[in-house]
């Protein structure tokens, strides 16, 4: 530990996976709420088409991943509130949609496949003092707003109908959160990358639930997951010299059906 | 100043809720047509009629969730979505809570108070005391500190009511608020309405397809089917003529009073 400890992509690693643990368990917490989970995977997918036109327009590709994640999360709810057409559909449409541009833009620019694999599995050796500055201002700012929001979040979840006629702008609060959890992604990429970062959207908050009935102690106890398991992950995965991306997905993977286990015996 | 009295007692005789004209339809369907409704100050009215009578489409039309094609709709003399709906108490038919929902009882009825609180605060001890004692009018403080997804129907619904009695509105607008409830607790809960409404001016606009409840408890009643059939003192609304003209085979009488329906349809039938 002190040894790896002492190499600088190392410290970055750890220090950026301590700060998205916790931004991903509390984003976490209304994902599984309001069954999310396939959402997110449709904005992580988007992601690749964003980086991808990012690199084909030179534009720093996570800025480009977060507008272009942004744009689609808020589509997929835009579309699926009309008539006719569910929410999974939606997702299935615009996800395709957005790979497909993805990779015509890749195509048509000169990415190395060894940036394009980083951006699809996670590179931890990636990971700069500006990355590390970009996920400690976005992370916090969307904490910061998750915190201001919080009971408004929650009492939308529950019944939005209901909030709706307290007063609530459930409408700008549904894509203020879609958004959040666009930024959410796209950060958390270079740690598991795009295929395996919905993972970490679901697992902590959802092995939580296994356990807990109320939302305090499901938050709680989905960061510590979340913690455990991209900390545990990093340092094995070095250690092993396995993808560290996967690893903390596994990782996290066994704490949810342990988690799962001690939900099914306190219930009895 | 004589203009504000006027402006005052125009207040008082102004409806709370007004409707003229009121056309809504889904899917190229009318399910209102021309829709004229008011409800005063004070003023308990009940609206019975058929399934899919167009009941819960006409209360979503006074909360504004609905915009209607056609006719005006005010609540407060204002268009509903401009309205401040802090003032207004909704008890939705179906309750959309799901059952693993990490929430307390005491949780629930808190929500009943974010508007009042406004964005960016947290709870605080008051608010706390205002759900309990919510909880304990409607007799379940007992269970404050349970989680909200494992109580039976009729606590849920009992709960949503203290949520929304909680905020103290001056309009509630219930959609089968008796859904599940029991009779002891259903008394007790219509009691409690019309002291609210003797005490402080409380307005409650309620479905219901117990005829037994809107005649005993009702000042007011509207008959829908699609169209309103029959506005006004709840005993006009027995008399055979208009009671043909919308009832439905879903009309159930589960207090028998003096209007018990089914009793003189059956006391007809044998004629
Ligand atoms: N969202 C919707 N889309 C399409 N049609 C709808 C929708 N909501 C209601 N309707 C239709 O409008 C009509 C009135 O429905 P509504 O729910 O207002 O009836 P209701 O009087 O409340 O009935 P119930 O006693 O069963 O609660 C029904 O024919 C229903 O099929
Ligand atoms: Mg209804």
């Amino acid at each position: 530990m002190i040894d790896l400890l002492q190499h600088q992509f190392m410290q970055n690693a750890l220090i950026a996976g301590v700060m998205l643990s916790i931004v991903l368990a509390v984003v976490s917490f209304f994902v599984v709420l309001r069954r999310y989970a396939f959402i997110g995977v449709g904005i992580a997918h988007s992601a690749f088409g964003g980086v991808a036109i990012g690199s084909l327009l030179g534009i720093p590709p996570i800025l480009a991943a977060i507008v272009f994640a942004g744009i689609v999360a808020n589509a997929i709810s835009f579309v699926s509130k009309q008539k006719r057409i569910g929410v999974d559909t939606a997702i299935g449409i615009f996800f395709s949609l957005a790979m497909a541009i993805g990779v015509i833009c890749i195509g048509l620019s000169d990415v190395y496949n060894t940036d394009l694999f980083g951006y699809l599995f996670g590179n931890i050796l990636a990971i700069s003092r500006w990355d590390l500055a970009i996920i400690a201002g976005l992370g916090g700012a969307i904490l910061l707003s998750v915190f201001l929001f919080f009971k408004e979040l929650l009492f939308i979840a529950f019944d939005p109908e209901v909030a709706l006629v307290s007063g609530m702008p459930v409408t700008f609060l549904d894509h203020f959160f879609l958004t959040i959890l666009a930024i959410t992604i796209v950060i958390s990429i270079k740690i598991t990358g795009i295929i395996l970062v919905s993972a970490l959207l679901v697992i902590p908050g959802a092995a939580a639930t296994q356990i807990f009935n109320h939302y305090s102690r499901i938050i709680v106890a989905s960061i510590v997951i979340a913690l455990f398991s991209t900390v545990g992950g990093l340092v094995i995965s070095c250690y092993l010299n396995i993808a560290s991306g996967a690893t903390i997905v596994v990782l996290a993977s066994i704490v949810f059906f342990i988690s799962f286990a001690i939900g099914k015996i306190r219930k009895h | 100043m004589s203009i504000s009295a006027d402006a005052e007692s125009a207040l008082q005789t102004d409806p709370l809720v007004n409707l003229q004209d009121v056309w809504v339809s889904y899917d190229d369907r009318w399910v209102l047509k021309s829709i004229y409704l008011t409800c005063h100050a004070g003023e308990i009215l009940g609206v019975v009629g058929p399934n899919g009578g167009g009941k819960s489409t006409l209360l979503k039309v006074i909360l504004g969730l609905l915009t209607p094609d056609k006719g005006s709709v005010t609540l407060f003399g204002r268009k509903p979505d401009k309205v401040s709906r802090m003032r207004v108490g909704y008890l939705p038919q179906i309750s959309l809570a799901d059952r693993s929902f990490p929430v307390r009882v005491k949780d629930v009825v808190m929500m009943g108070l974010y508007h009042k609180m406004g964005l960016f605060t947290r709870f605080r001890r008051a608010h706390e005391e205002a759900a309990l004692s919510q909880l304990d009018r409607v007799g379940m403080a007992d269970h404050a500190e349970r989680q909200f997804g494992v109580l039976s129907g009729g606590q849920q619904q009992r709960v949503n009511i203290a949520r929304a009695l909680v905020a103290d509105p001056r309009l509630l607008i219930l959609d089968e608020p008796s859904t599940g409830v029991d009779s002891v607790a259903q008394d007790e809960f219509y009691e409690l309405l019309a002291r609210l409404r003797d005490e402080k001016g409380l307005s409650v606009i309620m479905v219901s397809h117990d005829i037994g409840v809107i005649t005993t408890h009702a000042d007011q009643v509207a008959c829908l089917n699609r169209q309103i059939h029959y506005h006004g003192d709840p005993t006009g609304y027995l008399q055979p003529e208009i009671r043909d003209q919308f009832l439905g085979r879903d009309l159930k009488v589960m207090v028998h009073d003096a209007h018990c329906i089914s009793c003189r349809m059956r006391h007809m039938d044998h004629d």
